[in-house]
């Protein structure tokens, strides 16, 4: 990659990781240049610059690559500390925001990809899972109006990308978010009164849309 | 050593598990003073689980009376909380790489060890290249904390005594001398450092431990 100056993301639209970085981006009010990956077809850039796992999101800041999204919106949050700090400052908090943050990243995407790939008692498995998963989730958030307190945090950055995929849940297993987690679903709207969040987000619609793509692509019925 | 008036730190380990020795290792770094408590992994204790209620695993530090789990993140708590001894980079760009790496070293390693044929070739494509990218890493570096050893290290440290053991067991070399020249040589310094070489389990004991393992594993296959 040639030193350039000014950071670029190398994304997928529809991916909540991708959307990590974008809102942490946007929170910080950095400028960028946002390229659009074809996941079939993925370019030289993101090979070269995420050789290991050939995965987007990918922010390249003057000409250096950081991968996992995760690791980028804490790196945001470290270069650009001047505004809309995301992470906490006691030591004990900051290691329980990653942990959150972390956890969320072991279970949701995955379970809800089960939830949409799979049927009959598979997929109550799955469902059972992700109502445990948004119960536990929500019991972290208690009353507070983010996860990070009165500030949008890490955890909130982390988690509200998939609350666009709470539709597509809901729809192929049949239950309510706002039904088994009503905080989480509050917490939700909250979110989205943010401008990073609601420029981010995709439709919830055009999720499910996406969802039955895979599905068809997989050949679930 | 360094016990601050009022400071508890207990840590709850399993003597084999390469998270533990990544904690193990950030402690003895920083000088501090700590209970070790050898959990039974087949019948934990009701301790652990209340302090780990979430996954049930070791390690989990206790640092007055309050919990952290997760190998990875009590590395950077232990760093943030005890300030001399620094083991993470100061440069936002160094910390990324380190913390990326601390996850992406170990990719396909385990694979590489219970899998055969294709499968094994697969993940040992994977751990090639992922070996050739940390060689690039260590130039003009002994360690890769740059002349000390840091989170890099202890994160992947692992490697030094896994890979290793992995290779006399599969009879299958990774890691010569020749391809892999300055990861080699971080083995060696790595392995035989004071840090190391005194916390380290017996590497028999170690070796038996995954030896069963494999055994078992390939066992189910056959």
């Amino acid at each position: 990659m040639a030193s350039e100056k000014g950071v670029m993301l190398l994304d997928f639209w529809v991916s909540p990781f991708g959307q990590r970085a974008r809102i942490a981006l946007a929170e910080k009010g950095v400028q960028y240049e946002y390229k659009e990956e074809n996941l079939t077809e993925k370019s030289e850039l993101l090979l070269k610059a995420n050789p290991v796992h050939k995965k987007i999101p990918v922010l390249i800041h003057d000409g250096k690559p950081v991968c996992e999204s995760l690791i980028i919106v804490e790196y945001i949050d470290e270069v650009w500390s001047d505004k809309a700090t995301l992470m906490p400052s006691a030591p004990y908090q900051r290691a329980q925001a990653r942990f959150w943050a972390d956890f969320i990243d072991k279970k949701v995407y995955d379970c809800g990809s089960r939830l949409w790939k799979l049927k009959g008692e598979e997929q109550q498995t799955a469902k059972k899972e992700m109502i445990d998963i948004l119960q536990l989730l929500e019991a972290q958030l208690g009353d507070k109006k983010y996860f990070g307190g009165d500030s949008f945090g890490f955890v909130d950055v982390a988690f509200v990308p998939f609350t666009s995929w709470f539709y597509s849940y809901e729809t192929c297993a049949n239950f309510s978010v706002e039904g088994v987690a009503p905080k989480i679903a509050q917490w939700a709207k909250r979110c989205m009164e943010r401008e990073s969040v609601a420029k981010t987000l995709s439709d919830p619609k055009k999720v499910y849309e996406f969802v039955c793509f895979l599905k068809k692509k997989f050949g679930v019925e | 050593m360094e016990e601050a008036k009022g400071e508890e730190v207990t840590l709850f380990g399993f003597w084999s598990s390469p998270f533990v020795h990544r904690v193990i290792w950030a402690l003895n770094i920083k000088k501090i003073k700590y209970k070790y408590v050898e959990e039974d992994l087949s019948n934990k204790s009701a301790l652990l689980l209340e302090h780990n209620p979430v996954y049930k695993k070791v390690p989990v530090l206790v640092y007055n009376g309050i919990a952290i789990a997760e190998s990875l993140i009590i590395l950077e708590f232990i760093e943030e909380t005890w300030k001399e001894n620094s083991i993470m980079p100061q440069d936002p760009y160094e910390k990324a790489v380190a913390r990326f790496w601390a996850t992406a070293a170990g990719d396909g390693l385990w694979q590489f060890f219970i899998t055969e044929g294709k499968e094994r070739e697969e993940a040992l494509t994977s751990v090639i290249n992922n070996f050739e990218l940390l060689e690039k890493e260590l130039i003009g570096k002994n360690f890769f904390g740059g002349d000390r050893i840091g989170y890099f290290d202890i994160s992947v440290g692992w490697i030094s005594y896994g890979v290793p053991i992995f290779e006399e067991i599969t009879e299958f070399k990774i890691i010569t001398e020749q391809k892999f020249p300055l990861l080699h040589a971080w083995m060696e310094a790595f392995s035989n450092s004071e840090l190391v070489r005194d916390t380290l389990p017996l590497r028999e004991k170690l070796s038996e431990r995954y030896r069963k393992v494999w055994e078992a594993t390939m066992q189910k296959k056959n």
